[in-house]
């Protein structure tokens, strides 16, 4: 799917600005998960603002994405307001009670496909719709967006062993590799050895790319769709907290409420990158 | 010749298959065992087999609901309702998911494997989640109908099947409801509310206490969740006395559900539990294990008496 030059910097102007609202949310609820909201920033906004077909969250054809690391929920809805499918506003619910916008994703969020937040089993729901959409013969397309401490979840193998049986073509997985889980590094905490190795072994068409490049994601993207008889893993190689200089690679800032001299730092940054 | 209910549920759904093509059946490598395998040689397009991996299978299935289509979920009822439990939580009840998980071998059907393999918990979680229904059979028109009402209901649906063969008690053509009991025999002493195979136990215990002058009513709760609470409160309050009697544990199960309702109704009759008592089970042969833990008609016979003498 052609990304042009023009479109590109629209969808970099449109990264910061969700960086700088999904941040603005997660302070105002004083609650949230920042690191691993801000890393699967260009991901989530290439996909739904660039590439899956959703006419209406109700189209039986649209994409579908399942967002695996549910924590990076604020990410998932900021995309989801854009699009018109969340009422403009939206971002002043997030965990607030009474609202649609749950800590985790809930099924009763518009746009929301499978809710999600306990870690590990989305890759196989995600895997669930790819076989039901195939029966139906439907051309969507579904996507899987995993975190990185997630692969630590035996759950993960079991679908990534058992999408490529049926090969599904029309699932493709991404894994944010940002390198940092909630108590440290995955390499402190469980390490992940040679990713590309395992999801290959597994069966699976693996492409790495930088994970905040749109365009090297497009062209990824771009391969999973014109690979057949198997599904695609995407590993994309990100940084936590990317954005926000002293949230960078920071465990710390996995899942921490943002205290007002922080958040003002913050949107400094994310300010002065803007042209 | 009577057909086990494992049986029954196969065959009925191959019939659900020729009806309706939504319907897609998952196995996690035991489906000649739990009779999906009877589906899947008949629609091989929509047969899964998941290989022996609950999770995947159960959070496939939540997928397959998503875009419309009606899975039933198969493997032995206590590797469903425990490695299968984070996906059936978080993805299909949470998610409100047109799934329907099969648990094939419920209680101590599958005798010989031992405790490992005795699902003895599995009402007490299930019925615990919220969206999810809670279906057990006793003989092979109610489980018909059970696995009917499954793919025709709109919702999460667990339905408790067995191993064994559990002979008949309904008539063809008799008509089931969710949170409908049935009183299979009228009494006026007691009443043993009862699930599957105790069902049949307690018609025993009845033949075994007429002569003692106890005239006991047996209900079939047929459905766990919904419950039938005015039944329950309605026969409670006229026996007097009130003895549960199920395949499972006495902790959680039909039988804590049953007094729940007489809590909340403020129906004050002595209780008895007649179930597994806290303990995990052994290896044997069917019939003795039913004995050996206090399932035989003979200890529902004493449940029953204690009832009474408590009123």
């Amino acid at each position: 799917m052609e990304l042009t030059t023009e479109r590109q910097h629209e969808l970099e102007r449109l990264c910061r600005q969700f960086r700088r609202d999904v941040l603005t949310a997660i302070h105002k609820a004083q609650s949230g998960h920042p690191g691993g909201s801000l890393s699967v920033c260009e991901i989530l906004t290439l996909l739904y603002q660039h590439r899956m077909n959703i006419p209406s969250p109700e189209d039986p054809n649209r994409d579908r994405l399942v967002l695996c690391k549910g924590h990076a929920a604020p990410m998932l809805y900021r995309n989801l307001e854009e699009l018109g499918i969340l009422p403009k506003g939206s971002m002043d619910g997030l965990r607030q009670f009474g609202s649609p916008l749950q800590g985790h994703p809930a099924i009763h969020t518009p746009g929301v496909d499978m809710p999600s937040g306990p870690l590990g089993i989305g890759l196989a729901a995600a895997q669930g719709m790819a076989i039901g959409l195939r029966l139906n013969q439907s051309p969507a397309r579904v996507y899987a967006v995993l975190g990185d401490g997630e692969l630590d979840e035996g759950a993960v193998w079991e679908a990534a062993a058992s999408a490529p049986k049926y090969r599904l073509d029309n699932l493709c997985a991404v894994v944010d590799y940002n390198k940092v889980q909630l108590d440290g590094t995955t390499e402190e905490i469980m390490p992940l050895r040679d990713l590309e190795a395992k999801w290959t072994a597994f069966g699976w068409h693996t492409v790495r790319v930088d994970g905040h490049d749109l365009r090297a994601l497009n062209k990824a993207f771009d391969a999973a769709e014109a690979t057949k008889g198997k599904p695609t893993v995407i590993i994309a190689d990100t940084i936590k907290g990317k954005g926000v200089s002293f949230m960078e690679g920071q465990a710390g800032w996995h899942g921490k409420a943002i205290d007002p001299d922080s958040y003002a730092q913050a949107m400094a940054e994310l300010e002065e990158v803007q042209v | 010749m009577s057909k086990a209910i494992r049986d029954i549920y196969g065959e009925t759904l191959v019939e659900l298959g020729a009806e309706n093509e939504n319907i897609v059946v998952l196995d996690a490598d035991l489906s000649g065992s739990t009779r999906s395998k009877m589906f899947g040689q008949k629609y091989p397009d929509r047969f899964f087999n998941m290989g022996i991996a609950e999770s995947d299978m159960v959070s496939c299935a939540a997928g397959l609901a998503s875009v419309g289509k009606i899975p039933f979920v198969n493997t032995f009822t206590v590797f469903l309702t425990t490695l299968g439990l984070i996906a059936t939580r978080a993805q299909v009840c949470y998610g409100e998911l047109n799934v329907k998980l099969a648990g094939a071998y419920c209680g101590m059907s599958d005798a010989l494997d031992g405790a490992t393999h005795h699902a003895t918990e599995d009402i007490a979680v299930m019925r615990s989640l919220p969206n999810m229904q809670v279906i057990v059979p006793s003989d092979p028109a109610s489980c018909r109908w059970a696995v009917r009402y499954a793919a025709a209901h709109q919702g999460p649906v667990y339905l408790r099947l067995s191993r064994e063969t559990y002979p008949d008690l309904y008539p063809a053509g008799t008509t089931f409801q969710p949170g409908e009991g049935k009183i299979v025999r009228p009494g006026t002493d007691c009443t043993v509310f009862a699930i599957g195979i105790m069902v049949h136990k307690a018609l025993e215990a009845a033949e075994l206490l007429a002569p003692q002058g106890i005239s006991l009513e047996v209900v079939d709760l047929v459905s766990v969740k919904p419950i039938d609470r005015a039944l329950i409160l309605e026969s409670a309050a006229r026996t007097g006395a009130v003895v549960c009697a199920e395949e499972h544990q006495i902790y959680g199960g039909a039988g804590s559900a049953v007094a729940e309702v007489l809590a909340w109704g403020g129906v004050g009759a002595p209780t008895e539990f007649v179930g597994i008592q806290d303990t995990f089970t052994e290896t044997g042969k069917y019939a003795s294990l039913l004995t050996a833990y206090g399932l035989d008609a003979p200890a529902v016979v004493q449940a029953v008496q204690r009832a009474v003498a408590r009123k």
